[in-house]
């Protein structure tokens, strides 16, 4: 488990983080998401350890990070860069050998990865000759080349097809079921919706709120049910206790304001006929970044 | 620390001496992987040694001019002097002949009579009096040189271009090749994943170090082709003379391109864009260029070189220049060394802060004054 602490940075007069602490479970995936300028890339790259915080530390297993810890890290950057002039092969070996796999071991890696991500017969090729899609998964895959024991991606999924996308979502799932805590940030909350288990939302160089996701989609969630049933379902607005915002045929969205409300509408609705579906609304991502962002 | 499954073979991390040989060897190879580097290479090569063959057949052209003799007395003192080629003629008049034709410089023939003259010959010569025939053939009086000249003075210019020449070159080439490799890894952005890979002083120490050792390898190649060169051609001498000088430059060189190699990584830090690397690294090639101006220009002022001498950027040209000479005391090259060496290390502290600090700041070019703050 990594742990950062109460993180503040300020650059000249902008106070970019503002005691930031969170948790990056093993195992789990931990989406980041903020809007641009939120400070995402700027607590990760003091959890790398490109830049230092003003004050607070990031821990693991509640010791500070030495330089020699974070050397088994692995980290994609947002701003995207590999040498232009090397083919992808050779680079993926140097990048592993500098973070200390031995020769044999960096080359199988490579060999390995690259099969993975698709990119198996473009080894032998120079990263330039590469289409975007393709340097993208040439960059996760350096990011990955040396088995790390802990996943920083800043963006993995911008600029990447849906295809190349799925193949990433299965990759970093499969780190993190080898218990590798993964940390991505994204501005596609729904990839991010789909994949990730805990939730870190920033603003303004602040948590605004962080947990598992099923955690603050129920604390975020409104007392507020959907029913489908056989027939109209008009007669809702009748019931006591409850509001309808909405009506359409069969289909009926209403606030309940008591358990026991919601349940009355159930039982009238079973006493009229079948009932096709009945659920609380969870709020999607994006309704719960727009309200803690607020 | 809470250990993932899954990377239970634990690698150990990299010492700092291993990962500065990592970044080295991979600058050396994409250097030796680059058609650019490989021909500029071959042509310095060639200059090199075709200088030194050229020199090797106009020296053997010049030393012995051709003369004619008629008689066996003329003969006699040619073949003594040693200085001169003696072409047999049979008359007089043959070797008239070949003085018209140009084939000798001058005919030495037996004098018609002896009045005022001590010898028993005559010179005849086309329309100069040939001073390097009369001067064989004069009575020489005792010579005293004040200040005697240890080398002559064509080939002190001519060593003082070579030294210039080959450090500037050399400097020059790898220097902005050390600027470039910095910027092209600041603008590709995967200057960000180095960072959080090895320490940044290891990456400058292995561009530092791969590149002086490609700088250091041309050096050394220049040095034993013009070596080998000699030899073959003839001119031990001229080796004799100038090999003390050549492993001196090889000394100052390394040390001293260390010391522009820092200069030239820390400089090109600063910005962001390959467009941008010449103007931020002009400081650099200004210091690079006045040993060489100087050293062509100043190479009989012994004030000047001895002033170049000890300033750690001349120095790699001065020094070796004035131990050519013989103007250096022994413990001269020495003191300057150790000057250069401190220079260097103070460079390589302030330039690898100006490197940390200016790394992952992209756009706008960084001031001198926010790259040394941090």
């Amino acid at each position: 488990m990594l742990s950062i602490e109460h993180v503040s940075k300020r650059f000249g007069t902008r106070q970019v983080l503002t005691d930031v602490s969170f948790d990056i479970a093993d195992g789990r995936l931990t989406g980041f998401v903020g809007a641009n300028g939120a400070g995402k890339t700027t607590a990760m790259r003091i959890i790398l350890g490109v830049l230092s915080s003003d004050s607070g530390d990031v821990r693991q297993g509640g010791v500070p990070l030495t330089a020699d810890d974070r050397r088994r890290f692995g980290y994609m950057p947002e701003e995207r860069g590999l040498y232009p002039k090397m083919k992808i092969g050779e680079q993926l070996v140097y990048l592993a050998r500098l973070h200390g796999l031995p020769p044999a071991s960096a080359r199988r890696n490579a060999a390995e990865l690259l099969e993975r991500l698709g990119l198996g017969e473009r080894s032998g090729d120079l990263v330039e000759s590469l289409s975007l899609g393709n340097q993208q998964r040439a960059q996760i895959a350096a990011a990955l080349v040396h088995d790390p024991e802990f996943l920083v991606l800043d963006e993995p999924f911008s600029g990447l097809d849906p295809l190349a996308v799925e193949v990433v979502m299965g990759v970093l799932g499969s780190y993190a079921a080898r218990g590798v805590p993964v940390l991505f940030s994204s501005h596609q909350l729904d990839i991010v919706e789909r994949l990730c288990d805990d939730l870190v939302i920033i603003a303004g160089g602040e948590i605004r709120a962080n947990g598992p996701r099923e955690e603050l989609r129920e604390r975020h969630s409104s007392p507020r049910f959907e029913i489908r049933t056989g027939d109209d379902a008009g007669w809702v607005r009748t019931v006591p206790g409850v509001d309808v915002l909405e009506v359409s045929g069969g289909f009926a969205v209403f606030e309940a304001q008591t358990d026991a409300a919601s349940q009355a509408v159930l039982r009238l609705a079973l006493e009229r006929g079948p009932v096709l579906a009945f659920s609380r609304q969870r709020p999607s991502l994006a309704s719960i970044f727009k309200e803690v962002v607020q | 620390m809470s250990t993932p499954s899954g990377t239970a073979d634990r690698y150990p991390v990299p010492t700092l001496r291993q990962s500065v040989w990592l970044v080295a060897t991979r600058e050396i190879v994409a250097r030796l992987r680059s058609k650019a580097f490989l021909i500029s290479t071959g042509i310095l090569l060639l200059v090199s040694i075709g200088s030194v063959v050229a020199g090797g057949i106009a020296s053997q052209n010049q030393t012995l001019p051709k003369v004619a003799v008629v008689g066996s007395a003329a003969a006699q003192v040619v073949r003594q002097a040693g200085t001169l080629a003696a072409v047999e003629a049979d008359d007089v008049a043959a070797a008239e002949a070949l003085v018209r034709a140009g084939t000798v410089t001058a005919a030495i023939v037996p004098a018609e009579s002896q009045a005022g003259y001590p010898l028993p010959l005559r010179v005849i010569a086309l329309s100069a009096t040939p001073l390097e025939v009369i001067g064989v053939l004069s009575l020489r009086p005792e010579v005293t040189l004040l200040e005697p000249s240890k080398q002559g003075e064509g080939l002190v210019y001519l060593v003082a271009i070579g030294f210039g020449l080959v450090f500037f070159m050399s400097a020059i080439t790898f220097g902005s090749t050390i600027a470039q490799s910095v910027v092209e890894e600041k603008q590709t952005r995967v200057v960000e994943i180095l960072m959080t890979t090895i320490p940044v002083r290891a990456l400058l120490a292995g561009k530092v170090v791969g590149n002086s050792i490609m700088a250091f390898g041309q050096i050394v190649a220049i040095g034993l082709l013009v070596s080998i060169g000699m030899a073959v051609t003839g001119q031990h001498a001229l080796l004799g003379d100038i090999g003390p000088s050549l492993v001196w430059f090889a000394v100052f060189f390394a040390f001293g391109f260390v010391m522009l190699a820092s200069l030239f990584a820390a400089t090109a830090s600063m910005v962001s864009r390959q467009e941008d690397v010449g103007s931020a690294t002009s400081p650099v090639l200004v210091l690079v260029m006045i040993p060489y101006f100087l050293v062509i220009l100043f190479n009989d002022n012994p004030t000047v070189l001895a002033i170049m001498s000890y300033i750690p950027f001349s120095a790699p040209v001065g020094m070796p220049m004035r131990i050519f000479l013989g103007t250096a005391a022994w413990w001269e090259p020495l003191l300057s060394l150790a000057i250069l060496l401190a220079s260097t290390a103070l460079v390589i502290l302030i330039g690898s802060r100006i490197y940390a600090n200016s790394l992952l700041r992209m756009g706008a070019r960084v001031t001198f004054r926010e790259a040394l703050r941090g």
